[in-house]
């Protein structure tokens, strides 16, 4: 942030476990989830009756009814109906995106406190009318007379009734994201062993967070889970390595094993000024310190899909002068295990820094023992709304625990989207 | 002169009926054309630890806009990025098997033991396989005689042996060549590896080729399209077979070509001068005074020559028992003595200007010997002789002098062969079949343009890794 703003506070964030499609949220609508995870973040602090200076949280995969879910949810809440709330929606970094905008109003003193996160279900997923009944129905309720009613009622046809499933694919491309993110593995040449190896740890180190209890603050039961649906603590090379691929035909690298599985969920993070965290004696875990976006050109540049965070982290480092290397932490969503794989070996790697990036000389590589320490998507699921505040609240507890330090945050979307953010723990403040 | 088995080779029923007969598979070379990108389809770099040319290489790749993957290996990489050469990933490991490449490239300068060798083994093991007809085998490596200390040599000679049995693996048309170069001559290498990795080199395989760095500073083409815009060729015995289509080759690269031959084809040689845009020279070069009248004309018409591509020659075959003495004399007169007495006249008279290029033609016979062309293998053994004892001495002015030995090439020469003869000659190489006259003039191209200043003294054979003399 510049030098006139103000500090942004995270406070702290609560979720609820994420759940694999129909699974343990299989009746569960956005909203429930939403407000259920707003309610538990005002009764950890004491929020109700009070009016914050706004809440923003969105969805992906959303009915039309939502078009003010944050707000519903806020009103569902024990929050102060003052509170002004707004939706977002920028695919999967839309958790981290809210963060962004309630933390740019806090530090431009247009705020002093907010929430921010973000929801997704794919088991309780809209399902549209084709686009032909669509306009017949149109058709049907701007006609005045019974003679053209029946005129447009005779336009129907039985294959207008098969409705419109959302899927999880770029209009522009007609690929799915794994499939894109099969073309980048390739690209790369990642292995299929580092792949599992990656998601190995993320569900081992999700499971070693659970039993150190450091979840415990982080996660509400909901819905009868106390823990991710999907972790699977006692995962093995072995086991994964007898799944078949899922993307990039036959002799692809991506599996079910090291591709997140579609998911159910929701997250919301709390942050505020320096000011109003010391009027209500809450402690400061870590601050958010500088941000950035990034887009590629996947449909005509010959970029990967979900490469972006490649080009908005050299930009993050250099406005807050810092290295790739001096960071304590790396959070860094994990897509697919080979999108993570690609981002590093990247980062890594001179002619991608020098000829694409327009770099002197390469990121370099990190510690990979500072990676997702806590686990990352592969083991915890990824509902693509809810993820940012998963990370983000949960990056904030780690600094805090450290008591010092930075970590730095890498989020890819759909879209060819990417945004990534430094985070400081408050005695380096 | 049409290579009628090649064709019905080539036809479906014509390649079954060969594979089922284990009869030879001629492919179908390809030719370049002008307007052509250098190489049409991926290449694959790939350097042994050490090296010491990966960045000169990726510098040329990336001069000619070539689609180049690496191996993640941080200093090739490294070397890319410091050519500016946007190169792509590749690992062999978990590349799909249908991926291909034009051309497979390897910095072998880094191997430095024998040992090591594994490294050329371990590059081309999971890649040679993946070679795209009529694609191209380049390895790059040390002059052994400046290998920094003897295990280095004997590594670096070592490589010879691969190269050329990859050569003869390969097949469908792909060629394979070793490219020797000393250890300040890294910069030299451009207009070789364009050479090599085109299908200008289509009937050259197996072959070592030497680079140094140029005497003085060479004159690189700014355009590749005409490397010799502005240059003044001379091309002996020009009116037909390889000679006429050397004359049109240098033309075509940009030159001023004067063609000359014997007075009796004199009407040839005025059609093929008229055709090029060039001037003709009718005259016989085993004259006495031919040497003097070449050196006038050149110096009055054109102010000097900048290339000389000494292609006359002449056959006169009887087994030496049944040869009359006018058989040998006139063969070494017209195919080695006039060299001589023409290069000490435009050399002496300063005829040619800086940055000149010598090309002599020799011949497979003058490296493998003949049967029946005992004054024959003796003037083109001859050639060699003259390329090794002047090339040294040449370079004073950014000169070079250097030698194509072409193999069996589909002329009226070979056409007028028994069939048989005619045919063994054809099969006898990696290609399965002969080459074209074209093929020995993209050769002496290369040689003769003003990049190739640190190529001399070399002898290329345009044989298609013939098993002759090899």
């Amino acid at each position: 942030m510049n030098p006139t703003a103000r500090r942004v506070a995270v406070l702290g964030g609560v979720r609820i476990p994420f759940a694999r499609q129909h699974g343990a949220y299989a009746q569960a609508s956005n909203q429930d989830m939403l407000t259920g995870t707003l309610e538990a973040l005002v009764e950890r602090f004491r929020l109700a009756g009070e009016a914050l200076g706004e809440v923003v949280a969105g969805a992906v995969l959303k009915h039309s009814r939502d078009f003010n879910l944050t707000r519903d949810c806020v009103l569902g809440s024990r929050l102060d109906p003052h509170t002004p709330a707004y939706d977002v929606q920028q695919a999967c970094v839309t958790g981290l995106e809210a963060t962004i905008l309630v933390a740019n109003k806090i530090a431009l003193g247009q705020i002093e406190s907010g929430i921010a996160g973000g929801v997704d279900t794919t088991s309780d997923a809209p399902i549209a009318l084709g686009d032909d009944l669509r306009r017949i129905l149109l058709e049907l309720s701007r006609t005045k007379s019974n003679v053209g009613r029946l005129e447009a009622l005779a336009k129907l046809r039985p294959g207008h009734l098969v409705p419109e499933i959302p899927r999880n694919a770029e209009p522009r491309t007609g690929l799915s994201m794994g499939e894109h993110a099969a073309i980048t593995a390739r690209e790369w040449g990642i292995s299929r062993e580092e792949q599992d190896e990656l998601a190995v740890r993320s569900h081992h180190n999700l499971a070693a967070a659970y039993e150190r209890g450091f979840m415990d603050d982080l996660v509400t039961p909901y819905a009868g889970l106390d823990r991710d649906e999907n972790l699977r603590p006692d995962t093995s090379l072995e086991q994964l390595a007898r799944l078949k691929p899922v993307f990039g035909g036959p002799e692809g690298t991506m599996t079910a094993g090291n591709s997140t599985p579609l998911s159910d969920g929701a997250s919301l993070t709390l942050l505020a000024s320096e000011d109003w965290a010391r009027e209500r004696e809450l402690p400061v875990l870590a601050y958010m310190t500088a941000t950035q976006s990034a887009a590629v050109d996947y449909v005509h540049g010959g970029e990967g899909l979900l490469m972006a965070p490649t080009l908005a982290m050299p930009k993050l480092l250099a406005r807050a002068g810092l290295t790739l290397q001096d960071f304590d932490l790396y959070e860094i969503h994990e897509a697919f295990a080979s999108q993570v794989l690609a981002t590093l070996k990247a980062w890594e790697d001179p002619v991608f820094c020098t000829q694409r990036l327009g770099l002197d000389q390469p990121l370099g590589a990190i510690d990979r023992e500072r990676l997702n320490v806590n686990g990352g998507s592969l083991g915890a699921g990824h509902p693509f709304g809810a993820t940012g505040g998963r990370i983000v609240a949960g990056l904030a507890k780690a600094l805090s625990e450290r008591g010092a330090g930075r970590g730095v945050i890498s989020i890819c979307a759909a879209g060819g989207l990417g945004v990534t953010a430094i985070m400081q723990a408050p005695s380096d403040g | 002169m049409a290579d009628t088995y090649a064709t019905i080779a080539n036809t479906p029923v014509g390649r079954t009926v060969a594979k089922r007969l284990g009869l030879p598979a001629p492919p179908r070379l390809e030719r370049y054309r002008p307007g052509a990108p250098v190489i049409d389809g991926p290449v694959l770099l790939g350097a042994a630890p050490g090296g010491v040319l990966g960045e000169a290489t990726a510098r040329v790749l990336a001069a000619i806009n070539a689609d180049v993957h690496t191996a993640l290996e941080p200093p090739l990489r490294a070397a890319a990025a410091g050519a500016g050469l946007d190169a792509k990933v590749f690992n062999p490991d978990v590349a799909p098997s249908d991926q291909t490449f034009k051309a497979l490239v390897l910095d072998a300068s880094g191997i430095g033991a024998s040992e090591d060798l594994v490294h050329a083994y371990e590059f081309f093991h999971p890649t040679v396989r993946r070679v795209r007809p009529s694609g191209r085998i380049v390895v790059l490596a040390t002059s052994p005689e400046h290998a920094p200390n003897p295990r280095h040599a004997v590594a670096q000679r070592a490589l010879e042996g691969l190269v050329r049995s990859i050569g003869k693996e390969v097949r469908r048309g792909a060629t394979a060549q070793l490219v020797y170069v000393t250890p300040d001559g890294s910069g030299a290498i451009e207009s070789t590896l364009r050479f090599l990795l085109s299908p200008k080199s289509a009937y050259v395989s197996g072959q070592v080729i030497r680079i140094q760095a140029p005497a003085v500073e060479a004159d690189v083409p700014t355009d590749w399209e005409r490397p010799l815009a502005g240059k003044v060729a001379l091309v002996t015995g020009a009116s037909r077979g390889i000679g006429h289509e050397v004359a049109a080759v240098l033309a075509r690269d940009g030159a001023h070509v004067v063609a000359l031959d014997i007075p009796a084809h004199a009407d040839a040689l005025v059609a093929t001068a008229a055709q090029l845009g060039g001037s003709e020279l009718a005259l016989d070069i085993t004259e006495p005074a031919a040497p003097a009248r070449v050196a006038e004309h050149l110096t009055q018409n054109h102010g000097g020559v900048d290339v000389v591509v000494h292609n006359a020659g002449v056959t006169r075959d009887k087994t030496l028992a049944r040869m009359r003495r006018e058989q040998w004399e006139q063969v070494i007169a017209v195919n080695l003595t006039s060299i001589e007495r023409i290069d000490r006249e435009l050399f002496a008279g300063g005829v040619v200007r800086d940055h000149g290029r010598v090309v002599l033609v020799s011949s497979i016979s003058g490296i493998a010997g003949n049967a029946g062309q005992t004054n024959y293998a003796t003037s083109k053994a001859g050639v060699i002789g003259l390329l090794s004892a002047y090339a040294p001495t040449i370079l004073g002015r950014g000169h070079t002098l250097n030698a194509v030995a072409p193999a069996f090439i589909e002329t009226q020469m070979t056409a007028a062969m028994p069939f048989a003869i005619r045919e063994v000659g054809r099969r006898l190489n990696s290609m399965s079949q002969g080459g074209l006259p074209v093929d020995v003039a993209e050769t002496i191209a290369w040689l003769a343009s003003p990049g190739s200043a640190g190529v001399n003294g070399n002898v290329v054979r345009v044989c298609g890794q013939s098993l002759l003399g090899a």
